[in-house]
């Protein structure tokens, strides 16, 4: 397309220009709004309500951690097919430790039995994924043969902690990383956090802007960091005002006021839920990963390494080492996911996280991330783990049957990379 | 276990003029996949039947193989068996097995999985009746208004055949309209998530308004419950169950789960090894106490089958599983406040 100067081009390509906002993911935005308003309409209303929305978020919560993880992992022309057994066999050792053997010796709901529960699946996480990381940097191995007996191993060592039984119920404080009324933060704090998110977005804004007339780089016309500006803020603000307009059930805050002595006004007692606590480590995780990618020299070796293996190696970059801590991080992701899916389900059983492994490097390659390896961005690969999310669920609104969710889920996969194929190769 | 001393009586008053005949019998068993932790319980209860017949226990796994099943299967008659217990891997696939040993005139039972073979006795838990027990159970509580049902994984028979007991005891509410299915929906993989975010989303399409899960084994319960919890309706909305599960015996005591139908998998291994016993000893198949004529299965061969009894495990009889050391009392009362059920106090 030949550029016949500002004056004549589409309003649309100069504000995408001005605000150098990414087309690609703003296409997945667009596929996101159109799979909402289309379950929207099918389901009668349902899909669009904030209670559906909460829900959704929780959902999505703990395949969207894994997820951050994986693009790191498909970056460097590596899989990791173990992630859902991995996610098994931590869930049961936590659920073990806090429901069986901690309580031995700290008594039941003691307040040190979540956090040492936590760190030891965490740890273990680390040490496994540094196992499987040492054999496939180290050893040669290729990723796919060592995830893949990953993948058995780990069902198997899940099976094993306690011979299949399922291990229930689960520490009242762990349980608040499942999310449900308790572990969501209220409306106040919620404001305070999409507050908080606003300033962060203004600052970086300003600090960026800064920065570029320093080096005198080409800044951004003033009314498109007006544009990026309000689109952050009320981002933050809309989902904000999403989770608060979500109330707790009826009967769970009646059970509330009861056990605080409260009168219940006429109409019913109203107290927001707030955003769940697992979505906000999942956000966490999602902005930390983002800054590990893009902001640190691990990062920039990643991409590195994804984008040619030997120049990387010839530069005098630890390839193998780099390759190695790829494996521990997605091992302490799997932790993470671990405990929020346990916390969850308020309960441990030995095939959780089955196929998980699918839908982590589903969402991965659907946020774009390509397995050819050197592209992808976590933000994109957790907005993959939404749309996933949100055609499961919103199928079970539909009540479609589950073989048919499978048939859609799939075809879905595959038309979104294809697409990304296409656009991929008209942009060059 | 009260049935299994009955039909073990039973059988054994059968078989005392047989008597001489009940010396050296050994009997075969092909296991399908032992590494499940179930079929271990099955197997020492079979050995316990066998050893107090004095007669000899001999086995073979087929690790998930069909066609070593076959093999299997020809070794163990080679080794001496007088009868068989097959756990069918594949209930086609294991055909011409069957038949070699019906030809060298050597009783074959069918256990828990059904082969369909005339020649053959099949001894099982009555699924069906499962499915009856869960709704039944439901119903008892809360004899009007939305129900949903969450059923097992699509890939099992089993979950059709539960859900069929489960209609069975509803239909007539579900005509009249006392009973509304407001939800219905396969558990893919029996996965406790997945039934956990299948109620999440029927909770949310009908706006809390549910009054009654029907959930077709414990796993699934599980995660029907934790999502009933999330809207603060656990112990309100009677849910149902089955297999026993230590956590789900623990839900039943707790108030939040209403029913597990429990499989006692000795009782079945128990009768199975008796059975083979009098079966090797020349009793006919017509002749056990009760068997029955089964043609329900996809081919509708006739068969001599007997179809034990499960037994519904409600917050009132929570002494039969502690009873049987199937769990123990710490175990079912883990977080029940005292004096609300009466074998926790």
């Amino acid at each position: 397309m030949i550029d016949s100067g500002p004056a004549r081009t589409h309003w649309s390509r100069r504000l995408l220009d001005a605000t150098e906002l990414d087309t690609r993911m703003l296409g997945m935005v667009g596929a996101l709004a159109v799979i909402w308003i289309g379950f929207d309409l099918a389901s009668g209303g349902v899909f669009l309500t904030p209670r559906n929305l909460w829900n959704l978020s929780v959902q999505t919560a703990s395949i969207a951690v894994m997820a951050t993880g994986m693009v790191l992992v498909i970056v460097t022309r590596h899989i990791d097919l173990s992630v859902g057994s991995v996610l098994g066999f931590l869930g049961m050792i936590m659920g073990v430790l806090q429901a069986e053997l901690l309580p031995q010796w700290l008594g039941y709901d003691h307040g040190l039995t979540w956090i040492l529960a936590l760190s030891a699946g965490v740890l273990l996480g680390i040490a496994i994924g540094g196992l499987q990381g040492y054999i496939i940097a180290y050893l040669g191995v290729p990723a796919f043969i060592v995830t893949l007996g990953g993948l058995l191993a780990w069902r198997g060592a899940a099976w094993w902690v306690t011979s299949g039984r399922t291990v229930a119920p689960m520490d009242s404080t762990f349980r608040l990383l499942g999310g449900g009324t308790a572990g969501s933060i209220g409306a106040m704090a919620t404001w305070l956090v999409a507050g908080v998110v606003c300033l962060i977005v203004l600052a970086t804004l300003a600090n960026g802007r800064r920065q570029r007339r320093r080096f005198g780089f080409p800044l951004r016309p003033l009314w498109a960091e007006w544009v990026l500006a309000i689109l952050g803020c009320g981002l933050s603000i809309g989902v904000a005002a999403v989770a608060n307009a979500y109330p707790w059930p009826k009967r769970v805050a009646e059970r509330y006021a009861e056990a605080q002595g409260m009168a219940v006004p006429e109409g019913g007692l109203v107290i927001a839920h707030g955003l769940a606590i697992p979505v906000l480590v999942a956000l966490a995780v999602g902005v930390a990963m983002t800054f590990l990618a893009t902001r640190t020299r691990f990062g920039r070796y990643v991409f590195a390494i994804g984008g040619n293996p030997e120049a990387a190696d010839l530069a005098g970059i630890d390839t193998r080492w780099v390759r190695m801590r790829i494996f521990m991080l997605m091992g302490v992701l799997c932790g993470i996911a671990a405990a929020i899916s346990t916390a969850r389900l308020n309960a441990a059983t030995n095939a959780q996280g089955s196929l998980d492994e699918l839908y982590v490097i589903a969402a991965a390659v659907i946020g774009g991330t390509s397995l050819a390896g050197g592209v992808g961005t976590i933000a994109g690969a957790m907005l993959g783990a939404l749309v996933m999310q949100s055609l499961q669920s919103g199928m079970v609104l539909m009540g479609l049957d589950t073989p048919l969710q499978n048939i859609v889920v799939g075809v879905v996969l595959v038309l979104a990379v294809w697409l990304d194929t296409l656009y991929r190769r008209r942009t060059g | 276990m009260n049935r299994f001393f009955a039909v073990t009586a039973a059988v054994l008053l059968m078989a005392a003029p047989f008597g001489l005949a009940l010396a050296e019998v050994t009997v075969g068993v092909s296991w399908s996949n032992f590494q499940e932790e179930r079929w271990k319980t099955d197997e020492a209860a079979i050995k316990a039947a066998l050893e107090k017949l004095d007669a000899k226990y001999i086995s073979a796994d087929a690790q998930s193989s069909a066609a070593k099943q076959l093999t299997d299967v020809e070794s163990l008659i080679a080794n001496g068996a007088n009868a068989l217990i097959i756990l069918a891997q594949d209930s086609d696939a294991i055909g011409p097995a069957v038949q070699k040993a019906v030809d060298e005139g050597i009783p074959v039972i069918g256990y828990d999985r059904l082969i369909e073979n005339p020649d053959a006795f099949y001894i099982t838990f009555d699924n069906k009746e499962v499915g009856r027990m869960q709704a039944s159970a439901v119903f008892a509580v809360q004899p009007k208004g939305n129900y949903v049902f969450i059923k097992g994984s699509a890939a099992d028979p089993n979950a059709d055949f539960l859900h069929a007991g489960q209609l069975e005891v509803l239909q007539a509410a579900l005509d009249s309209g006392d009973v509304k299915n407001v939800g219905d929906a396969y558990t893919d993989g029996w996965l406790p998530a997945n039934a956990q975010r299948n109620m999440e989303q029927f909770l949310t399409a009908n706006d809390n308004k549910v009054d009654a899960v029907v959930a077709s084994n414990d796993g699934t319960a599980g995660g029907v419950v934790a999502a009933l919890a999330a809207q603060g309706l656990e112990g309100l909305v009677p849910v149902s169950g089955q297999d026993g599960d230590h956590a789900a015996l623990n839900r039943v005591a707790l108030g939040t789960q209403t029913v597990s139908v429990w499989k006692d998998a000795r009782e079945l291994g128990g009768a199975a090894g008796t059975l083979a016993v009098h079966l090797a000893g020349g009793i006919a198949m017509g002749d056990i106490p009760g068997a029955v004529v089964f043609n329900g299965g996809p081919k509708g061969v006739e068969m001599t089958s007997l179809f034990l009894k499960p037994v519904p495990i409600t917050r009132d009889n929570l002494n039969l599983v502690i009873d049987a050391g199937w769990i123990t009392q710490a175990q079912v009362c883990q977080g029940v406040p005292s004096g609300t059920v009466a074998v926790c106090n």
